[in-house]
């Protein structure tokens, strides 16, 4: 595949792998400590688990996996909600996958399927405003979830659903911005990073530029990153580079994607349609200013939140769930106390559990051995059969 | 992660646990049925093993295998087998339900190294259901019987109210002979042997979520499905050690690795780069966030050969028309038991784990 | 948030309407190019947009692609020459 497989070529792997060990020994000798790089995407975490990515960096370099999967903070309160208004009569309910597992205080959307309310998975908006077209004596919600990346896409459809006069079609809005868990994660006192991985595709909305204030005001670098294994390598080069250089600054390494303006055309689409709530909940980070967003008045008639009766409760997360900590990257999936035993992929406490993306769910699927048993593996990789 | 100076560090003991939990006998906590206990993955084991093995308890069913072997006195065995088709839509590009209703037993049978001789079929037909399409259905089902060379010997009819079934829903069961001395096993599995694959995988999979039309994608990829009894029969002349065999149905490739991995207590270990899959499944599995070694097949086999017969097996597969594209995906370790490893293309490698739920198309 | 994927335009439906259709290796989705007619360079047939939930959310820049894989060979490149220097160099 074109702009993919030449992404994953593994001398190229080595390489990489033998530059940052180059640049990232002498600098962890000096310090006593290793480095940690924090990626704040779901996706990045779900590569570098994909392509077993952190066996093959040194000791030297660590990896932490941050608040960017869209999914995984959603506090379940907000999942009780949708529930509530998928089971109301006369309701198609329609959502990404991602979201059909994640556990509310009773179940989740799939299980409210079983008991027989309308849910149904879709891939894009646009198939959520077809479904609303077809089935006129219906009320269609999508549920909008995900960060920069995806609101342009439910903005989008939302102007389309105005311009064809269509009233049936309505969006449970749960949209996040990236910058200010950024911010929050920075501003906690616990924690220890020398740098980040900046969300790819995130950026490609946004831009390089709203994340200047990580090396201004906090002094650590930031790389915006690609997916494929390669790009989350050579970011973390560059990363180490800026280290050893004395540099601190956002350098963009996703340049075939990303533009430091980002998307003008998406950016002036979202103000069109979105503002800014005061506050929403995280899971496990709490209530953060100015980080999410609602339908603005002028698309009042779209609201979910304003035709269906939501129930607006805060469920706290169970006691035993360290999802926040997971999420902040304070601890390491395995560090929870509940996790492999209460809390399992069939059996989810939290949603870093249930997500793909939640990095206790990647760590627990795609697991990690320690360095001493992954070496008898790979020596001995059988020969592929010419 | 750096370990402690001569004893087990915390994430050490932490992975020890998972490991044990991973091997545990899955739990069932459900108190309703949901789409998961179909999937093939964690859900369906703890499904069978806390409804079914507990009530039917006997040493055959035990095993777990898709079918069983008998003996029948006088030293004959005969393998027997049964399935259920509910495939949505009934029409796929390449086939539809009728295929699969009759491909799909004999397979069960030919993984257990038996001769398919005959098939059952059963109809739970919704009221109103159009005679054409039933028609056509049994249409296909008597090609696929006469191309696999079984016959249909006995069925049943039942019609239930219209909103009571899904259109129709075929139930086949399936009786072979299985030569003596035959013995295909998970048990007989050992390190040193090689895991192999008869062809591409994720096709059919791919090809039903494409027609199911909810996705609107568009791919020229038609299902794979074909009765594997003569690939079988070539495979065993030629490697007439082969331990194991099985069809990765629902769950995939992935799937029938871990329940190899556990049933003989052995890591299987498989090599990304040589998995064979076509281009356009890859594509739509991108487009979609699904790894192909989930997705199902019905046209492909996955064998377990001893070392020094897997030129030979795999000859003979390639020999075959469907098997062309046969590969030797990777092999077994004694270590660490009961898991799959993937050793990525990319050079690194990680577990492949049961599936949990149905594979769902992620946007993150 | 993420899961962006690299396809090619090989047909633009109808511009008022912002419908195209993209091929990711043989698969054809229809999508949307709204967010992508107004960039610099402008949109045709042929060219490669990354694709999040059937919106197409930016154009692929060719050159900055080539860029990037031959910095990385670099990589590789003044890797190997320092390895062998080093090796060359270094009293056994």
């Amino acid at each position: 595949m074109k702009f993919v497989d030449e992404y994953r070529d593994p001398a190229a792997a080595r390489a990489a792998v033998a530059q940052i060990e180059a640049l990232a020994g002498p600098l962890t000798e000096r310090s006593g400590q290793h480095l940690k790089f924090m990626e704040v995407c779901g996706g990045h975490t779900h590569t570098i688990y994909k392509h077993g990515i952190e066996n093959l960096l040194p000791e030297s370099v660590e990896l932490v996996h941050g608040p960017g999967c869209p999914v995984c903070v959603i506090p379940m309160g907000r999942v009780e909600d949708a529930i509530a208004v998928a089971e109301t009569p006369g309701v198609i309910f329609t959502s990404f996958g991602d979201m059909m597992r994640v556990p509310g205080a009773d179940g989740n959307l799939l299980e409210a399927k079983a008991r027989g309310a309308d849910v149904r998975m879709v891939y894009s908006p646009l198939d959520a405003l077809r479904i609303a077209e077809a089935n006129p004596d219906r009320q269609v919600v999508f549920f909008a979830v995900g960060f920069e990346t995806t609101a342009p896409s439910t903005a989008v459809t939302l102007l389309k659903a105005k311009e064809r006069g269509v009233t049936n079609f309505l969006v449970f809005c749960n949209h996040v911005t990236i910058v200010p868990p950024v911010k929050a994660i920075l501003e906690s006192p616990d924690l220890r990073l020398d740098g980040f991985l900046g969300p790819g595709h995130v950026s490609t909305v946004i831009g390089n530029r709203p994340y200047r204030f990580v090396p201004a005001v906090y002094g650590k670098p930031l790389v915006t990153a690609g997916f494929e294994p390669l790009d989350i390598l050579q970011a973390i080069v560059m990363l180490v580079r800026q280290l050893n250089d004395g540099r601190c600054e956002v350098e963009n390494q996703y340049t075939r994607a990303v533009h430091d303006e980002g998307n003008p055309r998406a950016l002036a689409i979202l103000a069109e349609v979105f503002e800014l709530r005061p506050h929403f909940e995280w899971r496990g980070l709490g209530f953060i200013s100015q980080s999410a967003l609602k339908l603005n008045d002028a698309f009042a008639d779209y609201d979910a939140e304003l035709r269906f009766n939501v129930p607006g409760v805060r469920v706290a997360d169970p006691k035993a769930c360290q999802c926040g900590e997971v999420l902040k990257g304070v601890i390491k999936p395995w560090e929870c106390k509940v996790f492999g035993t209460a809390c399992t992929p069939e059996t989810p406490i939290g949603t870093c559990m249930v997500s793909s993306e939640g990095a206790c769910a990647a760590y627990y699927n795609y697991g990690r051995f320690t360095r001493a048993a992954t070496i008898p593996v790979r020596a001995a990789e059988p020969e592929p059969v010419a | 992660m750096s370990e402690g100076a001569g004893g087990a560090s915390p994430e050490d003991i932490v992975l020890e646990r998972i490991e044990a939990f991973r091997r545990r006998r899955p739990k069932l906590k459900d108190e309703f049925i949901n789409s998961a206990h179909g999937a093939g993955g964690k859900a369906s084991a703890a499904l069978i093993d806390a409804v079914f093995l507990e009530a039917f308890r006997n040493d055959t069913l035990e095993g777990l295998p898709d079918g069983a072997v008998l003996d029948v006195g006088g030293g004959e065995r005969i393998a027997f087998s049964t399935d259920s088709f509910v495939v949505k839509p009934r029409r796929f590009p390449g086939g539809s339900i009728g295929d699969l209703a009759i491909n799909g037993t004999v397979n069960d049978l030919a993984m257990m190294g038996a001769t398919p001789r005959w098939i059952s079929s059963a109809f739970v037909i919704e009221d109103g259901f159009p005679i054409a399409e039933l028609r056509e259905i049994v249409a296909d089902m008597a090609l696929a019987a006469t191309k696999a060379g079984v016959q249909v010997v006995t069925g049943d009819t039942k019609v239930v109210n219209k909103g009571a079934g899904d259109g129709v829903y075929i139930t086949t069961s399936g009786v072979g002979t299985v030569a003596p001395g035959l013995r295909l096993d998970a048990k007989s599995v050992r390190p040193g042997d090689k895991v192999l694959v008869s062809g591409n995988i994720g096709d059919h999979g791919v090809a039903v979520l494409i027609a199911r039309g909810e996705l609107a994608l568009e791919a020229d990829l038609p299902t794979d499905s074909a009765p594997l009894n003569d690939l079988v029969a070539k495979l065993l002349a030629a490697a007439p050690n082969t331990r194991f065999l099985r069809d990765p149905t629902r769950g995939g490739v992935a799937t029938v690795c871990n329940e190899l991995a556990r049933a003989a207590e052995v890591a299987v270990v498989l090599q990304e780069s040589a998995v064979p899959v076509r281009g356009i499944v890859n594509g739509a599995c991108e487009i979609l966030g699904i790894d192909p070694l989930y997705v199902a097949n019905e046209g492909k086999l996955v064998a377990v050969v001893p070392a020094d017969e897997t030129d030979d097996a795999l000859a003979a597969m390639r020999a075959h028309p469907v098997g062309a594209d046969a590969a030797v995906i990777g092999e077994i370790r004694d270590d660490p038991p009961g898991i799959v490893i993937l050793n990525t293309s990319f050079g690194g490698n990680r577990v492949v784990d049961m599936l949990v739920g149905d594979p769902l198309p992620r946007i993150c | 948030m993420c899961l962006g994927i690299p396809g090619q335009l090989v047909e633009i439906i109808d511009v008022e309407q912002h419908r195209g259709m993209a091929d990711i290796d043989g698969v054809r989705r229809e999508i949307n190019i709204g967010l992508v007619l107004n960039e610099p360079g402008g949109l045709k047939v042929g060219d490669w947009v990354l694709i999040h939930v059937g919106f197409a959310m930016s154009v692929l820049d060719e050159e900055e692609a080539e860029r990037t894989l031959s910095f990385i060979k670099l990589m590789g490149e003044v890797w190997d020459d320092e390895k062998a220097q080093f090796s060359q160099e270094a009293p056994l």
